[in-house]
């Protein structure tokens, strides 16, 4: 019978181990072994890649292209997190007060969300456009200069970090929201009776309580924006000539940008990319541990 | 024995995930009866005429085939994909410049090996489909770059579409246009392949050469185009705009010029203007050679010889004269081959002007280039950008593009 129940167990378990071997070990592994060898597109097709060590990783960290990468990655993730943040917990305050057509607002609202990306990104596009683009159009109404937005190395970075920040928004709108929901109403009529003014009531009562959901909304919008591609993809390429290139579009220029993939590059990129992500989850686990024992 | 039957449905849950994953592999193309192609022309369907020829071709093979149409882009990496895991189609349709990538990557065969013949087509078609003195694959037909011009906008501004033949005369006629209060030119300077591929007839045009891409010839080329943005005669967005983006400005009707290839013709007759084609003119005067656009049949290699053979006799056939004239007239290509471009213009006359430019044009991996091409296309779309954008001179870009080409392996 306790063989039994053993077998019944580990049937139970096979489903979920196989889906993680396969779905998750193995492309991992893969990508690891793709990046400590040198692949041309005979040996990727006919084998026999020799192994380089750590050789890609000091060719990609020696580009010039690598120092520009990172700084775009973290300048677009931290602007991205920032600003997603403060504007989707702006709104879930002002959402949290539940008027006339707040759900319908609310929901309005998700829309950014809801789109596919390649939507989304063409219209950001076709908006930015210097020279058919609604956006200088509307400032040519109140007579400023048309603005090139994408075509510009010093503003198409600018210019897709907005149109992230527009994507993920709501995102932090819904999460934050549901937060807010949660805190009993007994505090806040206990700080109404003390007299707390509104700004008192967020500082000291709805920020403290919703940091843990903060925690998990900053955490997953971090590996969520590390990794944004078709954005950037398709609004600039990661042009001008490499201006709004990330890690992750670098990675991907590498690999499937030209007619001649560098596989073993571009997957140490990718590498590192992951690498952040973890460094991330670390961090969010390190805060957890010192917010349970309290 | 109250838990049997739910014991024995998991067990059967975890057989088929097992079984699933084990499946995930795809069976290897054989001798048997079917045959698989692969191109890029997602844009037919079942019932198309170019559907129809693969149909033809198979059923005189005496095999049926099963075709697959995959985004350009995504071709290349689906078929090494496939040949690692010795799953490569019988026959393969692909971007010209991509032959030489699989070649190198051992994916396909000689013609000499498999009985394809490359003779009837140009040579100068045929070129980036040569690796040492081998020919691998066939043209199917070709596509290039050539000047559209719109005829009303030309004649408000007093412009002679004839009288342009050189750099300096295609300038005037920019400064007429702008100054008749319409716009000059658009094309399509993005950063990936396709700005190489546009910027290509200015930069041969002005005698530069892929292997030296910091002489003074690329950056009279660059500069060429640097002023245009700086003149207004061109607009910022060339720098972000794809081929079909920069066809979509031009088809707006304010621009008297637009640099784009042949598969705009049937757009073009849409476009509700009177419109005209001209040869982009190399920077003395004569036609500039641009690059070959359009696709190679090839015949990737196979466990057995045999199917090789048979997937020869297909290819020969969807290239033969007598079905050229319809293949490439289902895919709005010229053809490769002299007499057929001939038939085709006689039955429309107004391709004349694009079999002129298929004729001067030139592979991008030709001049022995191969694999290295994509090496050298990348630093120099980044170099073009940087200086339309005006980040650097065109001498410290170009030099930077030469140093980042001499360097890769």
């Amino acid at each position: 019978m306790a063989l039994r129940r053993q077998l019944v167990a580990w049937a139970f378990l096979l489903p979920l181990l196989a889906y993680l071997l396969l779905c998750y070990a193995y492309p991992l592994l893969t990508n690891i072994d793709l990046s400590i060898r040198h692949y041309t597109v005979r040996t990727f097709v006919h084998g026999g890649a020799e192994l380089v060590g750590l050789d890609n990783y000091a060719t990609v960290f020696a580009d010039p292209n690598f120092g520009n990468a990172l700084v775009n990655t973290v300048v677009f993730t931290v602007a991205s997190l920032v600003f997603q943040y403060a504007l989707g917990l702006a709104l879930a305050v002002f959402f949290a007060r539940d008027f006339t057509l707040s759900a319908t607002l609310r929901a309005l609202f998700l829309v950014p969300w809801l789109l596919p990306l390649i939507v989304s990104a063409s219209t950001w596009a076709w908006m930015l456009n210097s020279e058919a683009g609604v956006v200088n159009a509307v400032l040519g109404f109140f007579g400023a200069a048309p603005v090139d937005w994408l075509t510009s190395p010093d503003r198409s970075l600018l210019s897709v970090t907005i149109a992230n920040i527009w994507i993920g928004v709501p995102f932090n709108l819904v999460l934050l929201y549901s937060g807010l929901k949660n805190i009993p109403g007994e505090v806040y009529e206990a700080s109404a009776l003390d007299g707390a003014s509104a700004w008192q009531t967020f500082r000291h009562i709805t920020f403290p309580v919703l940091r843990p959901v903060s925690a998990v909304t900053l955490l997953l919008g971090l590996v969520y924006t590390l990794k944004v591609f078709d954005i950037i993809w398709i609004m600039t390429r990661g042009g001008p000539s490499g201006s709004s290139a990330t890690l992750a579009t670098w990675s991907y220029e590498l690999g499937f940008g030209s007619m001649l993939p560098r596989f073993g590059p571009s997957a140490a990129v990718g590498n590192v990319l992951i690498l952040l992500a973890v460094v991330g989850g670390l961090l969010y686990a390190r805060y957890q541990r010192h917010q349970e024992p309290a | 024995m109250k838990r049997s039957p739910f014991t024995r449905r998991i067990t059967t849950v975890v057989v088929a995930v097992l079984a699933a994953a084990g499946c995930s592999a795809q069976q290897s193309g054989g001798t048997t009866g079917t045959y698989s192609l692969w191109d890029p022309y997602p844009q037919f369907d079942q019932g198309s005429e170019w559907v129809k020829m693969i149909e033809k071709c198979g059923a005189e093979a005496g095999v049926e085939i099963e075709r697959q149409a995959y985004d350009t882009t995504d071709l290349t990496n689906k078929v090494l994909l496939a040949a690692q895991q010795g799953t490569a189609p019988n026959v393969l349709v692909v971007d010209n410049p991509v032959v030489s990538t699989m070649v190198e990557a051992g994916v396909v065969k000689s013609n000499q090996d498999t009985g394809l013949d490359a003779s009837q087509a140009s040579p100068n078609l045929v070129a980036a489909g040569q690796v040492d003195g081998q020919t691998y694959g066939v043209p199917i037909g070709a596509n290039t770059l050539a000047l559209y011009y719109n005829k009303a906008v030309l004649s408000a501004a007093g412009v002679d579409p004839a009288s342009i033949t050189d750099w300096a005369s295609l300038d005037a006629a920019l400064a007429k246009v702008v100054a008749s209060g319409k716009k000059g030119i658009t094309f399509s300077a993005i950063g990936t392949e396709e700005g190489s591929f546009q910027f290509l007839p200015w930069f041969w045009g002005a005698g530069a050469k892929l292997t030296e891409l910091s002489s003074p010839e690329a950056a009279a080329a660059v500069d060429l185009w640097k002023s245009w943005l700086d003149k207004g005669y061109a607009p910022n967005s060339v720098i972000n705009n794809t081929q079909t983006t920069s066809w979509q400005e031009f088809a707006a009707g304010e621009f008297a010029f637009t640099e784009n290839g042949t598969w705009q013709l049937q757009n073009a007759k849409k476009a509700g203007f009177e419109y005209g084609v001209l040869a982009i003119p190399a920077r003395t005067g004569g036609v500039a050679p641009a690059p070959t656009g359009g696709e190679f049949v090839t015949v990737p290699a196979q466990r057995e010889p045999d199917s090789e053979k048979t997937a020869a006799k297909i290819a020969n056939c969807l290239v033969g004269s007598d079905n050229l004239l319809a293949t490439d007239t289902a895919l709005t290509y010229v053809s490769a081959v002299s007499s057929v471009q001939q038939r085709q213009v006689a039955a429309q006359p107004d391709l004349q002007v694009w079999v002129d430019a298929v004729q001067a044009a030139k592979g991008r991996t030709g001049d022995g280039l191969g694999t290295k091409y994509p090496r050298i296309s990348q630093p120099l779309w980044t170099a073009v950008q940087a200086v339309l954008t005006g980040s650097k001179s065109s001498q410290d870009a170009l030099a930077a593009a030469q140093a980042a080409a001499s360097s890769s392996k």
